[in-house]
């Protein structure tokens, strides 16, 4: 039976759509999930395996029936092989994403691609220097050239603190190139190769560390160059920001190679005419997930939710066109688009949906491409059905943009504004919370009460991804909400004019905070692992989660999750990333769903980092 | 009264219900509990293959039930009422005669001890665990009359889905 709309979400406009799409009889992720209980046990204790065909085995958890698989793999190595291979697959994705940047930059700089442009010639002149090249397609080279280097080490390896860069060398986890790291993850996992767990984790940290100071920053930086490095801007947030009368447009995925020419194709007058003659006040792009995050933080185009809101937007009735690209897009929206006119275009090569019209983007016409999608969600309009038309009146005003440059910008110029209010204890500090939602937490509750309590006990709060966006909708993304901290982060928030939790862009972004880390870590001339700092992942769900976990512990920071890894029946695994690990990486993995005992765990770990340092 | 009824054409073999089993008559009663629980906890069924065909066994609570009438110290018995046949941890000497009658072989032993060890149908349950946790609807908590409408539900089910095939036209890919 359906579970109370209240169980289910904290936020008003999701809990206004799960009524409505109960009583249009549609299915929702939620609904899906009660019909999945119970869920195996083997799977949540990642006790299963189907790397080869002697199997599919599994292990009695209980040690009665079957302890070993019939190769005679442990649960240690099992465990540890299905880790590894979630590692595998969630730093391949922030990757892959990278890689295609990185083409695109390339097919830019030789004048291949005129649909993008450099917008930011600052950051392009800075990392040319980082890499010692002196033309733009060198760069473009240089860049790509990561993915297949062998021998490594990859360039922005050396952005990390040098005690750091030593540790993953004694620990032989330097990546040496980024595809090479998933690459062998794969073959280390295949059926009699590596069966050590130890061996296998440290692989599964050098392939993270690949996507964090790899694959994620690429991205990050390539994008900044190309759309602009993000600067506060003040934005909308929640399906409220769907406009009935006029042409909506949602863009969902990841890649802002396609969101931004969505956002540039519906200011073309041709398309805005259009649109009015079809009787629409005007198009209005929205965003969702990290693709959403990516126009958000630069241009402040309103955002209509997170993850678990995608089949909600749809149920509106109001959107005309639900265009994605990669990564966090639900199947189930081609059969849910059906129930109404909108029309849900896919766009990458790589990613194809059910129910989807595909209009691949080519990097070459990408504004052609992007003109035709929002022509035919125009053309939607009219097909509009009003009587099914159900907005939730319900959106928040939120400030986004802080890149690193923009927080030290913010700061006049240095970070060293920041370090004496940690110094002083008015700020105890710093928090990074991410990470997706998952219909086993109620959506947001993990995000917004973990939050609410770091800054309430004056911890600054740093966030990306789909906490973000729940941030964003909870208003603790304004700088009123300095209201709801601890005096001392309050004081702090209302001299510089700054929420107390800071957004700094999407999840490929959390390459922002490592680079934050780096240089706070630089400033005190000390480790990462040595700052007041700590991480959590509330409600993650996705396998890019856990290389984000893996680069986040390997690079030295406590991280919390939030809903239970598929770990837990090994006890060699767990115990080596809750405890073992912490003598290794100076990092360390705690669960913890409760959310107010999760920010107790985080703050408990920053006031004994305070005390080390003499604090 | 309500009884466990096995479908077994619809076992995939996953050993769901065993877990189940065995976390319910845990410490804790959660499955992450569980793991640390010492002595670890039992299951009281077995999924096995007969042949080609995966098939839970578990405890029929015979109505005359042979594993009842064999035990000495009268350790194990018959609950009047609900029918539900029992172990008495502290009766049982481990002689295994009950064990070795049953003909289902459902009769376990406890890991640590000598002591006879079996299906209680969850006595504070209302549908025993190893059902709720059957994903393919194997297992089945039901009275035994009720068994007849399921199995003509069945096979309604399966004809119209024989007429569906007939109706549509086959699509090769
Ligand atoms: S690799 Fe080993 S444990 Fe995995 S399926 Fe094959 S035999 Fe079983
Ligand atoms: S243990 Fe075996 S003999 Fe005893 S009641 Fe159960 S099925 Fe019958
Ligand atoms: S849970 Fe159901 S399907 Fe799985 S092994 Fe047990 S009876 Fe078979």
């Amino acid at each position: 039976m359906a579970k109370n709309i209240k169980d289910r979400s904290i936020d008003p406009a999701s809990q206004e759509m799960l009524a409505v799409a109960a009583k249009a009889g549609l299915e929702t992720a939620w609904d899906r999930f009660d019909k999945q209980q119970p869920q195996c046990g083997f799977g949540e204790l990642g006790l299963c395996c189907r790397n080869c065909n002697m199997g599919p085995c599994r292990i009695d958890p209980f040690g009665e029936a079957a302890t070993k698989g019939v190769c005679g793999a442990t649960a240690d190595i099992i465990v540890a092989r299905n880790l590894l291979r979630a590692i595998a697959a969630g730093a391949s994705a922030h990757s892959d994403h990278a890689r295609d940047v990185a083409h695109t930059f390339k097919l830019m700089s030789e004048g291949k691609a005129p649909s993008y442009q450099v917008k930011d010639q600052a950051k392009l002149a800075r990392l040319m220097k980082e890499y010692g090249v002196s033309t733009q397609v060198d760069l473009a080279d240089a860049v790509l050239a990561e993915f297949g280097k062998q021998e490594g080490p990859i360039q922005f390896i050396s952005r990390a603190p040098a005690k750091r860069q030593e540790i993953w060398k004694n620990l032989g986890i330097e990546p040496r190139g980024i595809d090479r790291e998933i690459v062998e993850c794969m073959h280390k996992t295949t059926m009699g190769v590596d069966n050590d767990h130890v061996n296998l984790l440290l692989q599964g940290l050098r392939a993270s560390l690949a996507d964090g100071w790899g694959g994620s920053m690429i991205a990050t930086e390539l994008q900044d160059i190309m759309f602009g490095t993000p600067t506060p801007v003040r934005a909308m947030a929640n399906l409220g920001v769907l406009e009935a009368d006029k042409v909506n447009i949602i863009v969902h995925g990841h890649e802002p190679l396609l969101s931004e020419m969505i956002v540039s194709a519906a200011s073309d007058p041709e398309l805005v005419d259009l649109a009015k003659k079809q009787g629409a006040k005007g198009i209005n792009v929205a965003g969702m997930c990290c693709t959403g995050n990516e126009i958000l933080v630069r241009h402040g185009i309103p955002i209509a939710g997170n993850f678990l809101q995608q089949e909600l937007a749809v149920a509106t009735g109001a959107v005309d066109a639900m265009v994605v690209d990669v990564q966090c897009v639900m199947p189930a929206l081609g059969a849910l688009a059906g129930c109404f006119h909108t029309k849900f275009i896919s766009t990458s090569p790589k990613a194809k949906f059910p129910g989807a019209t595909h209009m691949e983007l080519k990097e070459e016409s990408a504004y052609e491409t992007a003109k035709q999608i929002v022509r035919v969600a125009v053309v939607n309009y009219g097909l509009r059905d009003p009587t099914k038309v159900h907005i939730p009146n319900i959106k928040s005003e939120a400030i986004v943009g802080f890149s690193v440059e923009a927080i030290v910008g913010a700061l006049g110029g240095t970070l060293k504004p920041l370090l004496d209010t940690i110094a002083s204890g008015a700020v105890r500090g710093v928090a990074a919370v991410v990470g997706c939602n998952n219909p086993k937490v109620k959506q947001d509750y993990g995000h917004v009460n973990l939050v609410k309590e770091l800054i309430r006990n004056n911890v600054l709060v740093v966030t990306t991804g789909c906490n973000a966006q729940a941030c964003a909708k909870a208003g603790l993304l304004l700088p009123e909400a300095a209201d709801l901290a601890g005096d001392g982060l309050k004081a702090v928030c209302k001299a510089l004019g700054v929420p107390p939790v800071l957004h700094m862009g999407s999840c490929v972004d959390i390459s922002r905070i490592m680079v934050a880390c780096a240089a706070i870590a630089d400033a005190l001339g000390c480790d990462i692992s040595d700052l007041p700092a700590a991480a959590a992942a509330p409600e993650w769900m996705s396998e890019k989660a856990v290389a984000i976990g893996a680069y986040v512990v390997g690079s030295g920071v406590y991280t919390i999750l939030g809903t239970i890894p598929p770990i837990l029946g090994s006890q060699g695994v767990t115990e080596l990333l809750t405890e073992g690990i912490k003598g290794v990486t100076g990092g360390a993995f705690a669960v913890e769903p409760d959310p107010n005992k999760a920010a107790k765990l985080m703050i408990d770990h920053i006031e004994a980092q305070r005390k080390k340092l003499g604090l | 009264m309500k009884e466990i009824f096995v479908r077994p054409e619809r076992c995939m073999g996953c050993r769901s219900c065993e877990i189940a089993c065995a976390v319910e008559h845990s410490g804790s009663k959660t499955l992450f509990g569980a793991l640390t629980d010492k002595p670890e906890p039992r299951k009281r069924l077995y999924v096995e293959t007969i042949g080609s065909q995966r098939m839970p066994l578990l405890c029929h609570h015979c109505d005359e039930a042979p594993c009842v009438a064999v035990c000495r110290t009268g350790a194990t018995s018959k609950d009047e009422v609900t029918g539900i046949v029992t172990k008495d941890h502290d009766k049982c000497v481990g002689c295994w005669v009950c064990a070795t009658i049953c003909t289902y072989g459902v009769v376990g032993r406890e890991k640590e001890e000598r002591i006879a060890l079996k299906c209680d149908r969850c006595k504070d349950m209302e549908i025993p665990a190893c059902v709720k946790a059957c994903p393919t609807g194997t297992l089945i908590f039901l009275e035994e009359r009720q068994l007849a409408d399921i199995g003509s539900r069945d096979a309604s089910m399966k004809t119209a889905e024989i007429q569906r095939s007939r109706s549509t036209p086959e699509i090769q890919s």
